[in-house]
């Protein structure tokens, strides 16, 4: 890392060396990066301009950038609903606890696992390892996980996703980083094992543990696929992410005249919500958290990868 | 495994008072309960959930009938019954062409453009501009995919901006159902993947590139090289040895580049022919039809592919002298 930090200074020119096919580059250049930031943001602007339209005048099509006819018709409708609020919490309890339940077990295991004298080390650590190469896939963990009564049950959201393998690599890589004789000291004080795990190694292992957390947190937000195929009959347990996906599965399998026929059906009332206003606001509230996320964490998940690429 | 080290290895050097063998194994692990007790849990977990499943490989082999349930060696056996079944079913088959072409798009496509866009990012000397510019291109990666594939239905459909534009061009007359007509899947699952992971896939190159020697750039800026001929000439043979390797690892993952999200979520009865792949197969035939045996089957098929693809590619790796991957 420290390598890197070192070399990234950008490339020093002068600019009075720059050529004309030099300034004709950076003028393409600029060009490119301004048209590649509007294709990769444009199409979430759009949803966003049609989930602050008024619902029935966006079935006429034709909203680029603004809305034509502000209304926060949609936005109302989505808090008041109670399934869909009900959605959001789930998908808040999952992320907080999964985050958190991930965090902690991971990184007692891989706190374990660095310790040079414990004589299961090898096992513990190959018992992990293999899981990358080898995989029951689909049907098989469908069945266990039915047979362990975790079909239609919250707990389905948490308990497969307690240790992933990568989180265990970059945590013990991190802790291998450590300067020598840290965990050693603390062991020749006495410290006993717990102790030395909850003050020494959780407060030092703090940027990786943030770097896990944040994996661990956008994963769990953004799931859909164990809702659906484990909680689809249960209401109850649904996430936001499902609610969406419930909503493009009907108006895609009716050939995504559903929103139209709604709006031939004679149903103008200015604040009725459709379909497609409200698969949009949906949309937007499911990206909501993340995008405020982001950009403060990628430095931290580019971080991650690295190590996980450079020592995996 | 460290059973046996723990064997072999310290009685050598052992004095001739001190427990040997399994004697001093069960002495070290009783001193060292505390971090059994740390980990020991989360290794019956990685049993329960990761292991236990793997049993049920034998019923890809059997004509598995829920009344047995987990005892398998009660299940009729089938032997190669289903796999043959797979491949004389043309389903199966157009399902393993649209695997394979997905993946290929997806492949060729990541690579080339995450390479490109990267060269051009590092051309940039505004560092606040760069900056920007890269945080923005990472946003799509971060969305999830149920989200990626509602923006792609909103811009597609027949209301939507590109039908719209293309109207107001007098290129087309009336709207076009873009994900109802099974040709464009492919053009749509493509740009789709490069929309999400183009930015994400750039990370790699451009640090590659802080490691490329700032003497080289002097060095030929010297000589008379354009930024256009440094950026070939220098920037790019820097990279080649991270592209080769990243380039193999992918070949290693091919069959699950096809993914399993933006096929499924972007799919429906119009364009399945284009948009069913093995693992829609395996959801479709396992989960929603019952039939277990069948869709373990074609999962286990992708295993096999995809761990034959996995040693050639490390095997190519290695007698070119790349790092190997495992």
């Amino acid at each position: 890392m420290a390598e890197i930090a070192a070399n990234s200074k950008p490339i020093k020119i002068s600019r009075s060396r720059l050529t004309r096919g030099d300034r004709f580059f950076e003028l393409f250049n600029f060009a490119f990066m301004i048209v590649l930031v509007i294709f990769t943001l444009y199409p979430f602007v759009n949803v966003l301009a049609i989930s602050l339209n008024s619902p029935v005048d966006s079935l006429k099509g034709g909203i680029y950038l603004w809305p034509r006819e502000w209304s926060i018709a949609n936005y109302k409708y989505i808090l008041s609903n109670p399934a869909i609020y009900h959605a959001t919490m789930i998908s808040v309890f999952r992320t907080v606890l999964g985050t958190v339940i991930t965090v902690f077990c991971s990184a007692m295991v891989a706190y374990t696992i660095t310790r040079e004298e414990y004589v299961l080390r090898k096992f513990v650590t190959m018992a992990f390892i293999l899981t990358m190469y080898l995989s029951g896939g689909l049907i098989p963990t469908f069945l266990v996980m039915r047979e362990l009564g975790l079909y239609g049950s919250f707990w389905i959201y948490i308990l497969p996703g307690v240790i992933g393998v990568f989180n265990l690599i970059i945590i013990r890589s991190f802790i291998y980083g450590l300067p020598d004789g840290i965990l050693e000291s603390a062991n020749i004080d006495g410290a006993g094992e717990y102790r030395t795990f909850f003050s020494i190694v959780l407060p030092l292992c703090t940027p990786v543990l943030a770097t896990v957390a944040l994996f661990t947190a956008v994963w769990q937000w953004n799931s859909w696929f164990d809702v659906f195929l484990y909680n689809s009959s249960k209401a109850e347990l649904s996430t936001l992410q499902y609610e969406l996906q419930r909503i493009l599965q009907s108006s895609s399998n009716s050939g995504m005249n559903a929103a139209t026929a709604f709006s031939q059906s004679g149903n103008t009332a200015a604040n009725q919500v459709t379909p497609l206003s409200i698969r949009s606001t949906m949309t937007i509230v499911a990206s909501v958290p993340i995008i405020c996320v982001y950009p403060f964490l990628q430095k931290y998940f580019v971080k991650g990868m690295m190590v996980g690429g450079v020592k995996g | 495994m460290e059973n046996e080290t723990a064997l072999t290895a310290p009685p050598s050097l052992a004095g001739p008072k001190k427990p040997t063998g399994v004697k001093l194994f069960f002495s070290k692990l009783i001193k060292q309960r505390a971090l059994v007790i740390m980990s020991i849990p989360f290794v019956i977990w990685l049993f329960i959930f990761n292991y236990l499943p793997l049993w049920g490989w034998t019923m890809a082999f059997q004509h598995y009938s829920p009344k047995h349930g987990f005892k398998f060696w009660e299940q009729k056996w089938a032997g190669l019954h289903h796999f043959r079944f797979l491949f004389e079913d043309d389903r199966f088959l157009r399902v393993l062409r649209n695997t394979l072409v997905m993946a290929g798009i997806n492949l060729v496509l990541g690579f080339v453009t995450a390479i490109i866009l990267a060269l051009l990012l590092n051309e940039l000397r505004q560092l606040i501009f760069k900056r920007v510019v890269q945080t923005i291109s990472y946003l799509p990666y971060f969305l999830s995919w149920v989200v990626a594939a509602s923006i792609v239905q909103n811009i597609l459909s027949p209301e939507g901006v590109i039908n719209m534009l293309l109207i107001k061009m007098g290129i087309i007359q009336d709207g076009i159902l873009f994900l109802g007509v099974g040709e464009y899947f492919w053009t749509i699952f493509g740009s789709t993947m490069v929309w999400k992971e183009i930015g994400w896939n750039t990370i790699v190159y451009l640090a590659a590139m802080t490691m490329v020697d700032p003497s080289l750039y002097e060095a030929a800026e010297i000589d008379g090289a354009n930024r256009f001929k440094r950026m070939w000439h220098i920037t790019l043979p820097g990279i080649k040895p991270v592209i080769i390797v990243l380039l193999i690892m992918n070949i290693g993952y091919l069959i699950d580049k096809s993914g399993f999200d933006l096929p499924y979520l972007l799919g429906n009865g119009m364009n399945v022919d284009y948009s069913e792949n093995i693992d829609i197969f395996v959801l479709k035939f396992g989960i929603q039809q019952a039939n277990y045996s069948l869709a373990t089957a074609a999962s286990i098929f992708k295993t096999i592919v995809s761990f034959v693809l996995l040693f050639t590619a490390n095997n190519v790796a290695k007698r070119l002298g790349e790092a190997r991957l495992f």
